[in-house]
């Protein structure tokens, strides 16, 4: 914990952690960050590609507290892990869930050339920073001296203090325009509750659908439900698992025969009971 | 540890949402790699405010989440509007401009 809070603090002048330990820290959050980010563009399911994509993003935010900024790691972990990252699970579980992408390339060679577009930028990028040189931090400075909090907000609302003002028309103009796009228009009347009232009358059906297994003779989910009239109803039965026998090659009238075999047993027990207690069996 | 190191983790991080952005096809999996690219320019522009010792480079990097924030509450806005005329989020599909 002491440790935690110390990466918090940045330590003072940003980084003074213990050398080794910065290096250990390091290697461990790149190693996990890089192999999550490569799961992350080859896993097939949308929410395993977020889980990834926090992994990523919580790492980074440790990574900024190492770094002596503290104030963007609990940024990096409330905004982007917090916030955007939710959106993102909202919108995949809204559409995203059962769209399994593709595997076949509509592009001929696409994943082909998209690798080796990666390798040539990695390229480029690496030699381009191997040869600038970049030097080690100086070691005390008068920006990390302080607190970062209040360094980060001086250099806000001095310098920075018009790109501020102006994220906030960004952000009121990204809400206006999120709303906008969510907006869909009415094509039809608004219906009325005496509206639904009618249309369900008009169906003639006006109690909900029977729930499986309701005076059946199991309760187990795939059971036809019993209606009051003696008969049995497969609008009880859940399309799903009729479908789920179709998929694993059952029979799905197979198990209907056991249970008409069970019924038959059963009435039989009915009809002694019944003479034990000496009515008659009014079905 | 220096912040080259960072500087590499961060272009390589980069390079795999690019790869990520070329190869997905599925609206919402690109979004999140572009993510992931703007992740690494951060982390990017952290180290670079560690090695000249003033705080300027987060700040950058602070904006830089602020208009991920916009850019993702709009991007996402759209893909729900195209995918509630398409019915699909991958980007095959909408075409329209192509014939």
């Amino acid at each position: 914990m002491n440790h935690l809070l110390f990466l918090a603090n940045g330590g003072t002048g940003g980084t003074n952690l213990d050398p080794l330990y910065g290096k250990a820290m390091f290697w461990i959050l790149a190693v996990l960050a890089v192999s999550a980010a490569l799961a992350m563009i080859l896993v097939r399911q949308a929410v395993h590609c977020a889980l990834m994509l926090a992994v990523v993003m919580l790492s980074l935010s440790a990574m900024y507290a190492m770094q002596g900024a503290p104030f963007l790691a609990f940024v990096q972990v409330i905004v982007y892990t917090g916030a955007v990252l939710m959106l993102f699970l909202f919108v995949v579980m809204l559409i995203g869930v059962n769209s399994a992408e593709a595997l076949k390339e509509t592009i001929r060679g696409q994943r082909l050339w998209a690798a080796l577009a990666g390798i040539g930028l990695a390229a480029l990028l690496i030699v381009g920073i191997g040869h600038a040189s970049i030097g080690n931090p100086p070691a005390q400075t008068s920006a990390y001296s302080t607190d970062n909090l209040t360094g980060l907000a001086k250099l806000i609302f001095t310098t920075y203090v018009y790109p501020f003002e102006i994220t906030s028309a960004l952000l009121i103009t990204a809400a206006l325009g999120a709303m906008v796009l969510a907006h869909r228009e009415r094509s039809g009347p608004k219906l009325t509750q005496r509206d639904i009232a009618r249309r369900k009358i008009e169906s003639g059906q006006v109690a909900p659908e029977p729930p499986p297994g309701v005076y059946a003779l199991h309760n187990a989910v795939d059971m036809p439900a019993m209606l009051p009239d003696g008969t049995t109803t497969n609008r009880s039965v859940s399309g799903a698992i009729t479908q789920r026998d179709v998929d694993l090659h059952r029979d799905p009238e197979g198990n209907v025969l056991t249970d008409l075999a069970a019924e038959d047993r059963i009435k039989s027990e009915r009809a002694l009971e019944a003479g034990t207690l000496g009515r008659e069996e009014t079905q | 540890m220096s912040p080259a190191a960072y500087v590499f983790l961060s272009v390589i991080l980069f390079v795999i949402g690019a790869v990520g952005v070329l190869v997905r096809r599925n609206a919402i999996l690109i979004f999140m790699s572009v993510e992931l690219m703007l992740n690494a320019c951060n982390l990017a522009f952290v180290s670079f405010a560690r090695l000249q010792g003033n705080l300027d480079g987060q700040v950058v990097a602070f904006f830089v989440m602020v208009v991920a924030a916009a850019e993702v509450v709009v991007g996402l806005a759209i893909l729900m509007a195209i995918y509630r005329a398409r019915k699909s989020a991958s980007v095959d599909d909408a075409s329209l401009l192509k014939y």
